[in-house]
């Protein structure tokens, strides 16, 4: 067990291809951090740097308060989970776990030890004599996690290892593995393009845009106070409307490019005519009566019935929202249907202003 | 757990498929179908057949034709002729003396062109090195050069390293192969990347990730390859008459060719045909055993 540290990481690939940007990220021991970000933001890049499958093109990467750029992934003390498993398909399931021991030189009963208490945890115990392709892909999975919790290493790697798993099971893991880490207490870095996913196993979670780190912070720090228009729209599910804004006359609040005028509470008004962005999660949409309260109005060009709540997506009648698209969360029992017009107010307390020239939060 | 019900083996799979494919036809086609099968076994085996014929019965009967269609009475006297009356008939040398060289000369091209390409597309796929591609490329272009084309200078080779009337020299030369490099080459490449990682995460250096994990993983194809390598040795003539001039250094082949004089009545042909016969023993014996190892590779392989 050990802290995870980078500074400054960067990945050049053939002089050209810059994957990863200049990460700095610290991974306090025994703590879960999971990358997330869009497909080719460069989370694989960083996370195989830190297995040493990967030159690091410069930066540190530490383990333990160890520098071990130089050092192989084998000499790292690391044990990572692959996305296909990466089972030696001839092996037995408990010679795909000692394999790792008995290079190390580990005496045999030691290894039996720990291969048969990493396989009751995982409840793998009547599989050893199988072979990989005898197992269905939820426990080749664990073995796959088990072939990473015999070694006892500083630190797990996980690359998407729930992606090749139908939802119901992704679910089920998603929990063992958020399980096994916290008993374990091993410091993990948890890769993954899900953001539920993300949310939920992440104690630090960083979310990767382009090759750099665009926040890091906890999960609900991040889904309560995104720092980028990238991270608002990335994090949550619907994503975030964003709706054009101006800073209205001094301590008047912000203009809406529909004409409504809005007061955030929590939010410093930003100064006149600076052109900003809006940021309202669609549960901070709420219908009311006539158009006389509403600070937006939407005209319904689709309706998800989801039972608990009803999704309407639309377009603004006036003004403009980022994409062309809003999404309001309404109770269940809202009864709506298209191209019907929707008077909305916006929860001032909930919303987020972000810079409309830089896209970053103000 | 929940998830449990083991997934039917793929062996399982398979026969139940081939099953179905079988009930799928009608009876009719069935027969017409096994009727072209044994049409096609008697025509490959026949030509066997009547050889082991030839070898049962005496020079007499063989040189009266029509030769019989059955077995006659002569084959223990004939093989144990052909086995332990050997001296002065093939220039002195007694039958398992050839098929003993025969076989070292097999196994040695054999076991050597799989040792060698096996290394070398280990190298040429898991390692980077400076002029990597221009080896492969020099493997490859040795591919349009069959043995008989460069006969002549590596002769000249064999001669000045003192290599005539020897093993190595009888091997050596028909050692280097492009083709199984190419076939290792190209299984190597569709082993997924992330094993060979996790092998190196599980610190498993370049040897113990050839031994513990490559080999295991080639065993379908080194058996293929051992197989027709084997008999592509067994039945080599061109190099074997080259090489050797003493005649107990001669292959099987050769020393067939030398039992047959140009006249006719000369020739023991019932002895020839027993030679024949045992010729193809070891060979056939080779495809049979390795048989085992190719279905089971076959069933086993899972992409
Ligand atoms: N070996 C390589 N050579 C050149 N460019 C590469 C190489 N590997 C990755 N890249 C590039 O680096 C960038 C980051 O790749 P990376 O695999 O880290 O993405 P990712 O975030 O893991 O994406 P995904 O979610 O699709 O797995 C991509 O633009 C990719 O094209
Ligand atoms: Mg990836």
């Amino acid at each position: 067990m050990a802290t995870v540290e980078l500074k400054d990481v960067r990945k050049t690939y053939g002089g050209r291809v810059e994957a990863v940007k200049g990460v700095s990220i610290d991974i306090p021991d025994g703590a879960m951090c999971v990358l997330v970000g869009p497909s080719g933001c460069g989370k694989s890049t960083l996370l195989r740097m830190i297995a040493g499958l990967e030159e690091i093109t410069s930066g540190t990467v530490s383990i333990g308060g160890e520098v071990v750029n130089t050092r192989g992934p084998a000499e790292r003390d690391i044990a990572m989970v692959f996305q296909n498993y990466a089972l030696y398909p001839h092996m037995k399931v408990y010679d795909n776990m000692a394999y790792g021991l008995r290079n190390r030189g580990m005496a045999k009963d030691e290894i039996d030890r720990r291969v048969r208490e990493a396989a009751a945890t995982l409840g793998l115990a009547e599989l050893l004599e199988r072979r990989p392709r005898e197992l269905s892909g939820g426990q080749r999975q664990r073995v796959a996690m088990g072939r990473a919790i015999v070694r006892s290493p500083k630190a797990f790697l996980f690359d998407e290892p729930l992606s090749n798993l139908d939802a119901k099971l992704r679910g089920q893991m998603r929990i063992e593995i958020k399980n096994l880490q916290r008993a374990l207490g091993v410091t993990s870095v948890y890769v993954t393009h899900d953001q539920v996913e993300a949310m939920t196993l992440a104690d630090t979670l960083v979310v990767m845009n382009g090759g750099i780190a665009e926040q890091i912070d906890t999960p609900m720090a991040i889904y309560e106070k995104p720092a980028s228009i990238f991270v608002a729209g990335f994090i949550g599910s619907p994503a975030m409307n964003l709706l054009a804004a101006h800073g209205a006359e001094q301590g008047k609040g912000l203009t809406l490019a529909s004409g409504g005028a809005i007061k955030p509470r929590d939010l410093a008004a930003p100064e006149a005519g600076r052109q900003v962005l809006l940021g309202v999660r669609p549960e901070h949409l709420t219908l009311v009566s006539d158009s006389k309260n509403a600070d937006i109005e939407m005209k319904v060009t689709a309706v998800e019935t989801l039972g608990a709540d009803t999704l309407a997506h639309g377009r603004p009648v006036a003004g403009d929202a980022r994409g062309g698209e809003l999404i309001a969360r309404l109770p269940g029992s809202v009864r709506i249907s298209e191209d019907d017009v929707l008077p909305l107010a916006i929860d001032a307390g909930a919303a987020h202003l972000f810079d409309a020239g830089t896209g970053k939060r103000i | 757990m929940a998830d449990t019900t083991a997934p039917q083996s793929t062996a399982a799979v398979l026969g139940r498929r081939e099953e179905g494919a079988m009930l799928g036809i009608s009876r009719t086609s069935r027969y017409i179908a096994h009727a072209i099968l044994i049409l096609g076994v008697i025509v490959v085996a026949f030509p066997i057949y009547y050889t082991f014929v030839a070898s049962t019965h005496s020079l007499q009967t063989i040189l009266r034709p029509p030769l019989p269609l059955l077995p006659g009475d002569r084959f223990f006297d004939n093989y144990y002729q052909a086995l332990f009356g050997g001296v002065g008939r093939i220039g002195g040398v007694s039958v398992d003396l050839l098929l003993f060289n025969t076989t070292v000369m097999a196994l040695g091209i054999a076991v050597g062109k799989i040792i060698i390409s096996v290394l070398s597309a280990f190298a040429i796929v898991f390692f980077r090195f400076p002029g990597r591609m221009f080896f492969f490329w020099v493997i490859f272009i040795t591919l349009m050069l069959p043995v008989e084309v460069r006969i002549l200078p590596t002769y000249k080779v064999m001669v000045d390293l003192g290599l005539i009337d020897t093993y190595t020299g009888l091997i050596l030369p028909l050692m280097a192969s492009a083709t199984a490099t190419l076939l290792f080459r190209q299984f190597f490449l569709t082993i997924p990347g992330e094993l060979v990682e996790a092998a190196r995460v599980d610190g498993a250096g370049p040897w113990r990730f050839f031994k513990d994990i490559l080999l295991p993983l080639s065993k379908t194809n080194i058996a293929a390859l051992f197989v027709i390598m084997f008999i592509y040795g067994w039945t080599q003539y061109l190099w074997p008459l080259l090489v050797t001039n003493r005649n107990d250094m001669n292959t099987i082949v050769i020393a067939l060719r030398k039992m047959i004089s140009f006249a006719d009545a000369d020739t023991q042909w019932h002895l020839v045909m027993v030679t024949s016969i045992l010729a193809i023993l070891p060979p056939i014996m080779v495809v049979l055993f390795m048989q085992r190892w190719f279905v089971k590779g076959l069933v086993e392989t899972e992409k």
